[in-house]
């Protein structure tokens, strides 16, 4: 039972990372309808630039603290990625209004291959550590509950900690601010947003701002956990599933979809893996979201798709 | 002045449903046809042949499969590598397991497993549709890549999952030399694009575009949605199925799975998307395109980089050839976003009224 319970909540916590990823995806295509293959690539390239400019700070301009370094490391690659999301709307989106679906998805290909080869030439292609002070012991919990209690990882908790105060702040940003109401105006009906004076192009720059500000965010918990290298690009094919499975204009289904995810892969990993020769993670999750799919052709949460004739 | 279908009447309903109705294309098909055959081979070198012209022809089959799917049915697929793995590993099986087996009829059953792959995980697309299709289609390649790694018995128990095929003969010829490597792939490509080109504008093909066009129409005028999908989910993965037999039995001879990645799927997609979806013609500007492009950035950049004084590192190269190859698909797809074959297209049209154009 202690087992399970382990099990189910390092699933947990893995979902809640894997919803930071899936949370870019989803405010992208709301905004904008395009379905944003490159946020894998721009999580490595924020979490490249983070880890490198934590590391240059320090020797440009002599701050030894390193919580200090680190925040200014965190405020110059959010400048960076809000550039990245300036020249992305400026170059290519803003070209390619009023295109099909499919020729937007090929467009975000090709800005991820472009963005693999930008952040690893300009800030190296080696291992980078980001090291923003979590700690890595782990915790025992319930001892009193269970024989031996259950072991947690504290730096796991952190990590579902910020996933989910960014998402309440997503949210009050979404709900609370007049931008934010432009942005779900913009988000349900393009024309009608842009007859009532709201500047479409704007927007568009404000969301990959907030998509890349998310791609920082998920770059730094999981650049710290894993290590910055090219394989954290390959961490936006393990959110798809998250996406498709929440419902690609829902932020709550990102989120509940992570857990799902995250659950479901940890716990079939366990019991299942053993009897077929392991390392089944990637493709159940995709299973997993395609048996939901069947049910649910939008997602959990997505709008219902009605198709006119 | 020469490419004009004036004063060329038919007379019978043959005539009249030809694949190639004038007469000027037929004769240019068969002058390309009769140099491929005959004049490339005296003329193209090894490397030619092994680094340009086998990938390419291997490719544009392929992306005449995924364009079948993509282009004519409207169905994105991601998992095009995946049916490809599990051609060369569906046919590896027969050539290595069944004594005696052809090399011929090995390819075509490893394209039938490919087949049966691609209606199961073509299945979804009865209920799922667009992006969400497309994501889905990814569950089959993510599936393969752990089942030629995991599942012993398909790879005929070698540790990574790595194989080889030798000894590779066509009635009796041998299969060694760069130049009946090429022959073989150009004689199925050519059959096979025939056969496709003559698919697509047959009953099926038009359901297959119906089904694009609109799928809650073509249903209401009696198309029926699930043999329409299923069918082209099957012929495309059979004629990719072949085409990564291919890619394996010819181009590579040894393969482990990594060989079939998602980048393969993604590279096939893009064929499609840069040479135009919903053209045959299309899928082979497409394949040029991808294969020689890769090759040309790698041959020039060092020396571009040496002509301004530069001196560029390995790694360096690698890196600013993903940002010119990305930045490559952008800008073709802001300036031409329906593909070569349109370019392809409005060039006949000026073609045919040259030189008096009114």
């Amino acid at each position: 039972m202690a087992f399970f319970l382990e099990t189910l909540l390092g699933g947990l916590m893995a979902g809640m990372l894997y919803s930071l990823v899936a949370l870019g995806f989803v405010l992208i295509f709301k905004a904008s309808g395009v379905f944003n293959f490159a946020q894998g690539a721009m999580v490595l390239f924020a979490a490249l630039a983070m880890a490198r400019f934590a590391e240059w700070v320090p020797k440009w301009t002599g701050i030894t603290n390193p919580m200090l370094a680190n925040v200014a490391a965190f405020v110059l690659a959010g400048a960076v990625m809000f550039v990245v999301a300036w020249l992305i709307e400026r170059m290519v989106l803003r070209q390619l209004v009023n295109q099909e679906g499919t020729t937007l998805l090929m467009a975000t290909l090709g800005i991820t291959y472009f963005l693999e080869g930008l952040g690893q030439g300009i800030f190296g292609s080696d291992i980078y550590k980001i090291d923003v002070g979590m700690p890595k012991d782990p915790i025992m919990a319930f001892e009193s509950v269970f024989q031996g209690g259950i072991l947690i990882n504290k730096e796991d908790v952190i990590a579902a900690v910020i996933a989910a105060s960014l998402v309440a702040l997503l949210t009050l940003f979404f709900q609370k601010t007049s931008t934010g109401r432009a942005l779900r105006a913009v988000a349900d009906d393009h024309q009608a947003a842009q007859s009532i004076g709201i500047p479409l192009n704007r927007i568009w720059v404000i969301v990959w701002c907030v998509a890349g500000v998310v791609a920082l965010v998920a770059g730094m918990i999981w650049g710290s956990k894993l290590g910055v290298q090219f394989s954290l690009a390959t961490v936006a094919l393990r959110a798809l599933p998250v996406v498709i499975l929440g419902g690609l204009t829902s932020v709550p289904g990102a989120i509940i979809g992570g857990l799902i995810i995250g659950v479901g892969e940890k716990l079939s990993e366990v019991y299942i893996g053993p009897f077929v020769g392991g390392g089944i993670e990637i493709w159940f999750a995709y299973v997993l979201a395609l048996v939901f799919l069947l049910f649910r052709p939008q997602g959990l949460f997505g709008e219902k798709i009605i198709d006119r004739v | 002045m020469f490419y004009r279908e004036n004063g060329q009447f038919k007379t019978t309903y043959r005539a009249d449903q030809q694949i190639f109705p004038i007469s000027q294309d037929r004769i240019v098909i068969g002058l390309i046809l009769a140099f491929a055959f005959l004049v490339v081979p005296l003329l193209a070198s090894d490397y030619l042949f092994r680094a340009i012209l086998i990938p390419f022809l291997i490719f544009s089959l392929a992306a005449i499969g995924v364009n079948i799917l993509v282009g004519y049915c409207g169905q994105i697929s991601l998992g095009s590598g995946a049916f490809m793995a599990v051609g060369a590993y569906g046919a590896y099986n027969f050539f290595v397991r069944v004594p005696g087996m052809p090399l011929i009829p090995a390819l075509i059953l490893g394209g039938l497993c490919a087949t049966a792959f691609g209606i199961l995980f073509g299945l979804p697309s009865l209920r799922v549709k667009g992006l969400y299709l497309a994501v889905a289609t990814l569950a089959a390649q993510f599936f393969a890549d752990w089942m030629f790694l995991r599942v012993k018995w398909f790879t005929n128990d070698s540790p990574s999952g790595s194989v080889s095929v030798s000894n590779l003969q066509v009635f009796g010829l041998e299969i060694e030399t760069p130049m009946s490597k090429y022959l073989l792939c150009l004689g199925l490509l050519v059959v096979i694009g025939l056969l496709a080109k003559n698919l697509v504008r047959s009953a099926i093909g038009r359901e297959w575009m119906a089904i694009r066009d609109m799928d809650v129409a073509a249903a209401v005028i009696g198309i029926r949605p699930m043999y329409a999908k299923l069918s082209a989910f099957a012929v495309s993965s059979f004629i990719v199925g072949v085409a990564g037999a291919l890619w394996g039995f010819i181009y590579l001879g040894a393969w482990e799975p990594a060989a079939f990645s998602v980048d393969q799927s993604f590279k096939m997609l893009f064929m499609v998307i840069i040479g135009g979806m919903g053209s045959i013609m299309g899928s082979f500007f497409g394949a040029a395109f991808i294969v020689v492009l890769p090759i040309v950035l790698n041959q020039m950049l060092p020396v571009i980089g040496s002509a301004v004084g530069l001196d560029i590192s390995t790694a360096g190269i690698s890196h600013a050839e993903l940002m010119i190859f990305g930045a490559l698909i952008v800008w073709f797809l802001i300036v031409e976003p329906h593909g070569l074959a349109k370019l392809w297209s409005i060039g006949k049209q000026k073609l045919r009224l040259w030189p008096f154009p009114h």
